[in-house]
C-alpha cells in the first residue's frame, strides 16, 4: 500500500515540477547556445516570460478541432510522464507518448496553410524514424531487468548502461530528434527565416503556442528520464550519475545543435533507422544471447 | 505582472525601399548588438509576433500585404516603421505607384528615421515600441469571461483573404 503512496506522490511531484525544469532547460538551452554563438543571450527565465506572455494574447486558432488536437497533445504528453514517474510500465509510457505525438501531427493537418501541413508531413517522417528505437529501448530494458515495471529497472543489480550501451547510443541519437536539435528540426523550429517559417507551429499562436511550449518541456524531462534510467541502479548514490548523465546529454545535444546545419528528411530517416539496426537491434540480439 | 515587455517577438517586413535598412535590422542579431538578450525574438510569422517592424514605403502592389500581415498579428500589437521610406516614402516619395510611408496603410505606433537607421536606433525604437505595447496589454485587458466569449467568436478572414481564397478556389 505505501508503495503505491509512493509511486503516486512521485507522479505528482512529476506534474509540479517538470514544467519548471523543462522551462530552466530550455532557458539554459538558450543561454548556452547563444554563448556558443558568443552571444550574450536571453536571461535564463525567458522561456517562462514567453509562456506567459503567450497566455495573455489574443486567442486566434484556425479551427476549433486544432485547439482540441492540441490539448490532446498536452494531456497525453502529462500522462505519459506521470506514468514513467509513477514508476509505471514503460510501454505505456512510450505508446502514450505516441498518442501525443499523433495528436500534435492532426493538430498541425488541421489547418490548411501548406507550411503547416508541410511540417506536418515532416513531423509525421519523425516519427517513423523515432518510433523503432523507443520500442526497442523499452525491449532492451525488458531484455535486461525481465521487467517492463520503471521500479525494478532503477533497483537492477548492475548498471544497465554496461548491458545496454548500443541502445543507450540509438535512444541519444533519436534524442536530437525528440528535442528538435538541428540536423533533424524539420517540422518546426525556434530559428528564424527558415523554408517552413515555423513548419507544423505556424498556424498555432497564442496561448494554444503556450499550450505546445508547455508539453514540450513535460515532454523533455520524460525523455531524460529515460537517460536516468541507463544510469541508475541498487547503490544509493547512483541517482547523482543518473543526473549528471542526463545533463550530460542534454548539453552534448546542445553542442551537436549549434555544430549541424539541418538534413534532409531522407537522410534523417536512413540514418536514425540505420542507428537503430546497428546500435539498437545488435544489442537486443546481445542482450538474448545473454539470456 | 505583465510579461509582454520581457519577451516581444517581431516579424519584419519590407515595403519599397532599397534593402539598406532591412541589412541594419538583421544586424541587430548578430553577436556585436544581439537583441535576443532583450528576449527579443525574430519570428518569420506574424501569428507569432507582437511587433510588426517594418521597412521601406508602402506601394499599391504592397498594400494589401502589409494590410494582410498587420491583421494577422493577435493583439496586441505594435507598428514600427524604421528608415526614412517607412516614414514618409524616401526619396521614393513621388513615384508613380507609391503612396508614402507605412502610416499610410496601417497605423503606426514608433517612427525610427534615418537612412540607413542604424541597429542603435532600430533597437530604441523597439524598446520605445515595448512601452506602447504594455499600454495596450493593459487597455485590452478583459475579463476572462469576455475571453471566452472571443475565443468561440468567428472571426472575419484578413483583409486581401476572403473565404473562397482561403479555400484554395
Amino acid at each position: 500500500m505505501s508503495d503505491m503512496v509512493c509511486n503516486i506522490v512521485s507522479g505528482i511531484v512529476y506534474l509540479i515540477l517538470a514544467p519548471v525544469i523543462g522551462g530552466l532547460l530550455a532557458g539554459i538551452d538558450r543561454k548556452i547556445s547563444a554563448r556558443m554563438q558568443r552571444r550574450v543571450g536571453p536571461p535564463i527565465m525567458q522561456p517562462f516570460y514567453d509562456f506567459f506572455k503567450l497566455r495573455d494574447k489574443q486567442p486566434v486558432a484556425v479551427n476549433k478541432a486544432q485547439r482540441f488536437y492540441i490539448r490532446g497533445f498536452l494531456l497525453f504528453a502529462i500522462l505519459s510522464g506521470f506514468f514513467f514517474f509513477a514508476h509505471g510500465d514503460l510501454l505505456l509510457v512510450i505508446f502514450t507518448l505516441t498518442i501525443a505525438s499523433v495528436c500534435f501531427v492532426i493538430a498541425a493537418y488541421a489547418s490548411n496553410s501548406p507550411y503547416s501541413q508541410v511540417g506536418a508531413e515532416r513531423e509525421l517522417a519523425q516519427t517513423m524514424a523515432y518510433e523503432p528505437m523507443m520500442l526497442l529501448v523499452a525491449l532492451g530494458f525488458y531484455l535486461h531487468c525481465g521487467t517492463f515495471d520503471a521500479k525494478e529497472i532503477v533497483q537492477s543489480p548492475a548498471m544497465n548502461f554496461i548491458y545496454m550501451p548500443g541502445i543507450f547510443i540509438g535512444l541519444c541519437y533519436i534524442l536530437l530528434i525528440k528535442f528538435r536539435k538541428s540536423p533533424f528540426d524539420l517540422s518546426m523550429s525556434h530559428e528564424v527565416h527558415q523554408e517552413l517559417i515555423q513548419g507544423a507551429l505556424t498556424e498555432i499562436s497564442g496561448p494554444t503556442l503556450a499550450m505546445i511550449e508547455l508539453a514540450h518541456w513535460y515532454e523533455n524531462v520524460l525523455l531524460l528520464g529515460f537517460v536516468y534510467l541507463f544510469f541508475t541502479w541498487a547503490p544509493a548514490w547512483s541517482p547523482v550519475l543518473g543526473i549528471a548523465m542526463c545533463a550530460f546529454t542534454y548539453f552534448s545535444d546542445i553542442l551537436v545543435d549549434n555544430c549541424c546545419s539541418r538534413v534532409k528528411w531522407e537522410h534523417m530517416l536512413s540514418s536514425a533507422w540505420v542507428v537503430t539496426l546497428a546500435a539498437g537491434f545488435a544489442n537486443v540480439a546481445f542482450l538474448m544471447y545473454m539470456r | 505582472m505583465s510579461y509582454i515587455k520581457q519577451s516581444p517577438w517581431l516579424v519584419h517586413y519590407d515595403g519599397s525601399s532599397c534593402n539598406g535598412c532591412d541589412i541594419e535590422v538583421l544586424a541587430c542579431l548578430t553577436p556585436l548588438y544581439d537583441v535576443e538578450r532583450f528576449g527579443i525574438v525574430n519570428t518569420g510569422n506574424p501569428k507569432h509576433a507582437d511587433i510588426f517592424l517594418v521597412t521601406g514605403g508602402v506601394n499599391t502592389q504592397n498594400l494589401p500585404v502589409v494590410k494582410q500581415i498587420y491583421e494577422q498579428i493577435p493583439e496586441p500589437k505594435v507598428v514600427i516603421a524604421v528608415g526614412t521610406c517607412a516614414c514618409s516614402g524616401g526619396v521614393f516619395h513621388d513615384c508613380y505607384n507609391m503612396l508614402g510611408g507605412m502610416d499610410k496603410a496601417i497605423p503606426v505606433d514608433v517612427y525610427v528615421p534615418g537612412c540607413a537607421a542604424r541597429p542603435e536606433s532600430i533597437i530604441d525604437g523597439v524598446v520605445k515600441g515595448l512601452a506602447v505595447l504594455e499600454e495596450k496589454q493593459k487597455a485590452l485587458a478583459i475579463p476572462l469571461s469576455e475571453k471566452h466569449a472571443l475565443r468561440e467568436m468567428e472571426l472575419d478572414p484578413g483583409v486581401a483573404v476572403n473565404k473562397s481564397q482561403e479555400a484554395g478556389k
